[in-house]
Order: structure tokens, then sequence, then C-alpha cells
């Protein structure tokens, strides 16, 4: 018994000298803006994708590491007045669909098109191997708006059935 | 003075002060500035023993006096420094020796177990290549070994990379059929250091004793912390890591059986050192730390293996009472208890990590490596690629406490399911969408 209290003694020694609930530590790597959209994700959700003024991107492939939903809704101004997402994804990735959706809000379909990668790499300061996340973002956008443009050009039952996830193919408007 | 600090350190812990005898060194704490020490406080709990593992404390006492006064160089045969630190460096490797039942003759002493297993592979194939040219392996090797693998293979070697079963174990009659009349040398690791499972050591080294082939293994998770004879186990080289036994970083040893005598070409030139194998000054005190973590490590090998199995059943218990669709990667009976690699399905490792920032763990995720590719040990098990992304390790040591496992258990199961509120993926599957059916946008 007594042995047992050494060890538990020496356990105590090697550790560090904190109690288990302190302060988070500092996560060096990564930038401020990344762990900020990490921890408070805006516009975490789904929209409902049978509606006709949703548009619905699904980017990516779980074998890669890396799946968006972006989700669209445009009001009958032309504007995208609400916009909402789902990762599956590393840190980065998430930060990047979140800013993602941010932006596109209140823009015209238009403008939200021009919305690139490069954009989303420099806000968020994305190392270069983490550009990817960014370049994903942007084809979840065009992905939403390109369904939604679809679903538009179809008649109402059409649309209902066009929940841009049978097939999420990869869009390009350019 | 010193009395004070502990007692101050001890009130701090919650626990009433205790008198300690005074040669344990790690209280000393130096004076610091006020943004140091709290820079200092603010440090993850350490889950990641397979990476490396801390210094034991008496590991550290051993090796400071090599470190300040007695810092001779042990090739010096002609005076008292050089006299003390070949001693220590002997008594060090009887250590090393008693640890896996071998000879003290048999032990040479290297930077660590990549080195180790660079010698192994490249320096017997290289010794008995006039006749013999082709090595086996497995594909869940550690990565020197696959490398060295490689560079034989450019020197017109033949390299056969076995594969292995689901359960991350070696299918014995696949091994059998590898074998040529050409086969110099096996190379199997004993405990794999992603997924923790132990391979039939004994028994492959039954088969290739037979043939008259040479097995090595990397035994750097395995030593220390499972028993091992090297003669029961028919083994011919083992490479052993300092800093995976509670020693210190920057040595190691790999064991070369005499009895049937293995030839190894060295790979290092010099003075001709370490029986001519490994030539270079030892340095005396990594070899002198080396030596107490192996006899550390044969005391407290017993109680080791019982505290962390049972601390490692709490934990994937707890996780799988809580969390649904997870996976244990690996063989679940024949595995070492204190490796837990789990697969937490439609949530992705690197962001499960970042969830769980006040832990140092480490993921099989494409993420967390520089080249995006995920681990090839998991894709050799064979398991969905979605699934290599989503998996964590969990590293369980001497020195975890019960309540470290505790509170890991309680943030994963918060942040996985935080994490699957925001996936795409599990979405799908509450819809009961079959997400093998979905025809997905290619990168």
């Amino acid at each position: 018994m007594l042995y047992g209290l050494y060890m538990a003694f020496l356990r105590r020694l090697s550790c560090p000298l904190l109690s288990v609930c302190r302060q988070p530590s500092v996560l060096a790597d990564y930038h401020k803006n990344v762990i900020d959209h990490y921890e408070n994700p805006r516009n975490v959700g789904a929209l409902d994708k049978e509606d006709s003024k949703v548009g619905t991107g699904l980017v990516g492939a779980p074998a890669c590491g890396d799946v968006m939903k972006l989700q669209i809704k445009v009001d009958d101004d032309g504007r995208i007045a609400d916009a909402k997402f789902k990762t599956f994804g590393c840190g980065s990735a998430i930060a990047s669909s979140s800013l993602a959706t941010e932006w596109v809000k209140g823009k015209t379909i238009d403008e939200a098109l021009k919305i690139k990668n490069s954009d989303i790499a420099n806000e968020l300061c994305l190392p270069p191997v983490k550009l990817h996340c960014s370049m994903l973002a942007e084809d979840a956008i065009k992905a939403a708006l390109s369904n939604y443009r679809e679903k538009q050009k179809k008649g109402p039952k059409e649309q209902q059935q066009d929940t841009g996830l049978k097939t999420a193919v990869h869009h390009h408007l350019r | 003075m010193l009395r004070k600090t502990l007692q101050a350190a001890a009130s701090r812990l919650g626990s009433a002060p205790r008198q300690v005898p005074l040669r344990l060194s790690t209280v000393a704490r130096p004076a610091q500035d006020h943004a140091d020490k709290q820079k200092e406080e603010l440090r993850p709990l350490y889950m990641d023993v397979q990476a490396t593992t801390p210094m034991d404390p008496r590991v550290l006492d051993a090796m400071l006096p090599y470190l300040v006064g007695s810092y001779g160089n042990p090739h010096s045969r002609t005076h008292a420094y050089g006299w003390e630190s070949e001693a220590a460096v002997e008594k060090a490797r009887q250590k090393v020796a008693d640890l896996i039942a071998a000879d003290p003759r048999e032990i040479i002493f290297t930077s660590g177990a990549t080195e180790s297993n660079n010698i192994a592979v490249k320096g017997v194939a290289r010794f008995y290549k006039q006749r013999k040219k082709h090595v086996i392996t497995t594909q869940t090797e550690h990565k020197c070994v696959l490398d060295s693998c490689r560079a034989l293979e450019a020197e017109g070697f033949a390299v056969t990379y076995l594969p292995v079963k689901s359960n991350g174990l070696l299918d014995l009659k696949v091994l059998e059929q590898a074998f040529r009349p050409e086969t110099s040398l096996v190379s199997i690791m004993a405990v794999n250091n992603e997924i923790g499972v132990v391979q039939p050591i004994a028994e492959i080294g039954g088969l290739c004793r037979e043939r008259k082939v040479f097995f090595h293994t990397d035994a750097a998770q395995a030593v220390g912390k499972l028993p091992l004879d090297v003669n029961a186990m028919n083994i011919d080289l083992m490479s052993i890591s300092g800093h995976k036994l509670y020693g210190p970083k920057g040595v190691g040893a790999i064991f070369v059986q005499r009895r049937p005598r293995v030839r190894v070409e060295a790979l290092q030139s010099g003075g001709g050192q370490e029986r001519g194998l490994r030539s270079g000054t030892v340095p005396t005190h990594l070899v002198v730390g080396l030596g107490a973590a192996c006899a550390i490590s044969q005391q407290e090998m017993e109680y080791d293996h019982k505290r962390i199995s049972s601390l490692a059943k709490c934990f994937i218990d707890k996780i799988m009472e809580n969390v649904s669709d997870v996976h244990l990667n690996g063989d679940l009976e024949r595995r070492y208890p204190g490796c837990v690699n789990l697969s937490f399905a439609f949530v992705e490792g690197e962001s499960l990590l970042m969830a769980l920032k006040d832990v140092a763990l480490s993921s099989g995720s494409a993420c967390t490596s520089a080249s995006l590719e995920p681990s090839y040990v998991l894709r050799a098990l064979g398991i969905n690629e979605d699934l290599a992304h989503s998996s964590i390790r969990f590293g369980l040591g001497r020195f975890t406490t019960e309540r470290e496992v505790y509170y890991t258990a309680e943030k994963c199961i918060q942040h996985v399911k935080r994490l699957r509120e925001m996936s795409p993926l599990w979405e799908m599957v509450q819809e009961g969408i079959d997400l093998k059916s979905i025809q997905w946008s290619q990168h």
C-alpha cells in the first residue's frame, strides 16, 4: 500500500502541476480567425431543401475527408436572405464554409458568384496546405447557386424533387 | 526553503503536505516571472504516449551525475573519468539485456529505434546479399522500416510487403507462402504504434528459425510494456527506443543474437565502438537513462499493465455507452491496452482534435499530415477512407491518471455530439440516405 502511495506521489510530480479543468491551452498553429469560426460557427443548420427558393450545394467526398453542404435562400428581390452550412472536415474547412455563409448573405446571386477562394483564404490566413478548404468553400457556393438557378428553370413540381443531393455534381458557373 | 516550496505545491494540488525525501530532484523550481508561470500552467493533458513518453523522475536522477561531474568519455581507457563512464555504460547494458532476457554482449546502443531499424534491415540484407536477396515485411511497419526496404529495392533487393487482416494482425499462412529460398530477413513489429495490435511474435520467430531466416522485430512500443524473451521467441534482432519507455530521447538499442550468430554490415564507420556495429562515442548519460528506464519498467511492468488495462477499459466503455457509431481499430483481444485508436463516424479527426484542445492527442486523418494522405496503417486494415479520416489515437501510460481519462472521455463525447450536429453526413444518415449511393464530386 505504501508502494502504491509512493507511485501516486511520483505520478503527481511528473505530471504538469495543473488541475485538470484549467483554462484551455493555446492552439499555436491555428490563426485566431479560424479558431473563432470554429468555436462560434455562424449559420450551422439546414434549410428546407424542397423549398423552391432554396438552393443546395453538396461538394467534396468523405474519402477525401472534406464534405461541405451549403444552402442559400433567395428572396423576391433576388438577394440571398439566408444561408446555412454543414461540414465534415477539419477546422479550416469548417471555418471556410462558415465564412462563406456569412459573406453570401445580403448579396445577389451574381455578386455571390464573385466570391473567390483566395478571398476566403486571405481572411482566414490559411497556410498553403489548407488552401483546398477555401477552394471547396467556393465550389460549395457555386454549387448552391447553380442548384437554385436550375430549380428556377424547372416547374414547381420538379423543383420539389430537385433536392441537390441525388448527384452532388461539381458545377462551375463562369 | 525546499520544504516550503513542496508545501505550497502540495496545497495547490489540494492534498495534505507530505514529508519528502530531499533526494528527489524534480521539485526544485527556478524563479520565474509571472507571464512565464502563467504560460507554463496552460499545458494540455498528455494522452499521446505512443508519440513519446514523459521521462520517469527516477531516470532523470540516474542521468544527472553523468551530465555534471562524471562527464568522461567511456572509451577513454587511460583515466578514471573514462573508467567510471565505461562502468556506467556496462551496468546500463546489463539492465537493458535483463529486460529482454538477452546477454549484455548482444546489446548495441544506438541513437534510437530508427537507427536500430536501419541497421537491422539494411545491415543484415547487405551482409548476406551474395546469396540472399529477398526481404519480407508488412504494410503496417513504421516508416523507417518501410523506407529502409525501399532503399534496398533501389539496390536490387526484392521486398515483399505482406498485407494484414482487417484486425491488423498478420496471417501466418500468408507469411509462410511468402518465404523463398533466397529470403534473408523478416521484419515485423511487435506492437503497432498506431492501433496497438500485438503480432504473434513467438510463432513468427518459430517459422523463421525453422527456415533459417533471420527475424527482426521493431519492439519500440513493446519493450518495457509486454514481457519479451528473445530466446524463447526466436528473435534474432530487436529494436528498442528510449523515449517510448519513459527514458530519454536520442537513445535506443539494437539486440543482435549471438547464437545463431547474426552478421550485420555496419552503417556507420568510425572507431569501431559497440563491437564495430555502431561507431561513435556512446552518450553515457543517455545510455544510463535507458538502462534505468529498462530496470524500472521491469519492476513496474505488471502493475502498469493492470492499471492501464483498467483505465483503457473504463475509457472505451464510457465512450461506447454514450456515443453511437464508434469503431475501435485493430483486434479487440490481441492488443496493447494503452493504445486506443477510435474512429468516430461522420466526424473528421482534425476538427475533433481542435475541439479537444486541452488534451494532447493524435489522429490518422489526412488533415494532420503534411502530405494530406490518411494514415497508411488504417488503410492497410481496409477500413473505409472516411473512417480513416475520423480516427483519433488515445495513449494511456504510466503517468496517466483516472481524472485525465474521465475528463478526456467526457469532452470527447460532448464534442463528437456537437460536431455531428454540424456534419452533413450525419444528417444524411439520420434521414436514412445510404452514403454509398451518392456520387460525390471529386477534387
